[in-house]
């Protein structure tokens, strides 16, 4: 669903642009406003959330799908922890679709996926476990890495099963919005994908905007 | 093609509607599980026994083979580029890879509320924490829970996204077979299905058999089912080569 948003760039209080195949880890709190802004469009934004209280509670994939009935997320889904519990709603989107079923790129699954000689691409995983090595006062390793959002991917299911990977419906200055209902750890890799037409080859910048509770 | 139907177990036994279970499966083996009135749903994760971290990618394992469904052919990729197990039979022609696992709130608000000291052990247990008890058992938690797979169930999605649970997807006698292609824990439970619409708790159990799989030929059906899935057994042979030579210098 296209939704826009009513909030103004100069008024967030926080901007930062992350260049392609960089992460973002940064607490969100309860009643602030996240905005993922695709600078130059096509790309991905490989998101996970954690609960600043207890990291044990996280994005849940399964959850967030099955209770809003459906497999896509836009504006009005809530966004729910593995305790069923709603971390954060989707408040605006100018895309109408992202991906929650596809998960991020990583050595390991290009070998799989494009060739057994592409392991030493830069993948977003990568991205997620330099991360936590890197801000070890979240406590997180490997076991916290799970089954993640892809915000601006175009991921449609056949009514026959399969999946299939679309031309993104994301493009320069296209962006999605999200209010947290918790204290969040927001933990993003703005994907480094250079194997698939995803992004066309061309990896850019998104930028992360983030307005106080009103 | 692949079944092993007709040979005799190594080992079977009944799991009860309402449980839980794990077994570490050995490469070679296949498990088979039975559907004995139609009406189960069997909840599974898998865990590498030598590394804990590595574990059943959902993402992985649809995005590779571009599938929302899982059903014979399929693999069941780790989160290191290998494959824990492939689907060698599915008499259902649709394993659900995303209704994820009741908690206890959700068994409540559907089914409602059965204390032990009344009930005894037709208590409505949920999904949930039943896979907690078994991750407990090998020091994992919350943390390390993935998103499982439900064989016996179907849930689809229209051209808006929209899910579906399909009732009376599998029949009685169903079987699906899944061959081991390097050592795995296998976590699972037989608690019902968390979209499953049935006015009463469903509560249906499973008979499970380990056999002894036909080695792998190069012709294989899963093998061969996606270029992808030739690079996931490459992965795990060298993988399985590595592993299983270091086990025999510390022999």
């Amino acid at each position: 669903m296209i939704k826009e948003s009513d909030l103004q760039a100069e008024q967030a209080s926080q901007r930062e642009v992350v260049p392609a195949g960089d992460y973002y880890m940064r607490e969100l709190k309860a009643g602030q406003t996240l905005r993922i802004l695709d600078l130059e469009g096509n790309q991905a934004a490989d998101t996970l959330f954690y609960s600043a209280a207890d990291p044990s509670e996280r994005y849940s994939a399964m959850d967030t799908i099955r209770e809003q009935g459906n497999v896509y997320l836009t504006a009005g889904t809530k966004l729910l922890s593995n305790l069923g519990r709603v971390m954060l709603t989707i408040t605006a989107d100018t895309c109408g679709r992202h991906d929650t079923l596809g998960g991020a790129c990583a050595t390991e699954s290009n070998t799989v996926r494009y060739s057994l000689d592409k392991k030493c691409m830069h993948a977003c995983r990568d991205s997620w476990l330099l991360a936590v090595a890197e801000n070890e006062q979240y406590g997180l390793t490997k076991r916290d890495i799970t089954h993640n959002i892809n915000f601006f991917m175009n991921v449609p299911i056949t009514a026959a099963g399969g999946l299939t990977f679309e031309d993104g419906i994301s493009g320069a200055g296209k962006y999605v919005e999200m209010r947290a209902e918790m204290d969040v750890i927001v933990l993003m890799s703005n994907c480094p994908q250079l194997n698939n037409p995803c992004n066309g080859y061309n990896p850019t910048p998104v930028e992360m905007l983030i307005w106080d509770a009103a | 093609m692949n079944s092993t139907i007709s040979q005799e177990p190594i080992y079977q036994e009944v799991i009860n509607g309402a449980a839980h279970w794990s077994v570490t499966v050995p490469a070679g083996k296949t498990l088979r599980f039975t559907n004995p009135e139609g009406a189960s749903n069997v909840s599974l994760l898998f865990y590498n026994p030598k590394d804990l971290l590595e574990r059943y990618n959902a993402p992985d394992t649809l995005k590779c083979q571009h599938t929302f469904k899982l059903t014979k052919g399929n693999c069941l990729y780790s989160d290191m580029g290998r494959v824990f197990c492939s689907i060698t039979r599915d008499d259902t022609g649709w394993i659900d890879s995303v209704g994820g696992l009741a908690n206890k709130q959700k068994v409540a608000e559907k089914w409602g509320e059965r204390s032990y000291q009344t009930q005894g052990n037709l208590w409505l247990q949920n999904g949930y924490d039943a896979m907690l008890v078994e991750l407990a058992k090998y020091g994992l938690g919350k943390r390390d829970m993935a998103a499982n797979i439900n064989l016996f169930s179907k849930v689809a999605a229209d051209a808006e996204g929209n899910l579906q649970f399909e009732q009376n997807a599998s029949k009685a006698g169903d079987v699906i077979e899944l061959r081991f292609e390097m050592d795995t824990l296998v976590l699972m439970t037989t608690c019902p299905h968390p979209m499953n619409p049935a006015s009463e708790y469903p509560n249906h159990g499973v008979e499970v058999a380990m056999l002894e799989a036909d080695p792998v030929s190069e012709d294989d059906y899963c093998r061969n089912f996606r270029p992808e899935n030739g690079r996931g057994f490459e992965n795990t042979e060298r993988y399985r080569c590595v592993s299983q030579a270091s086990t025999c210098c510390e022999a």
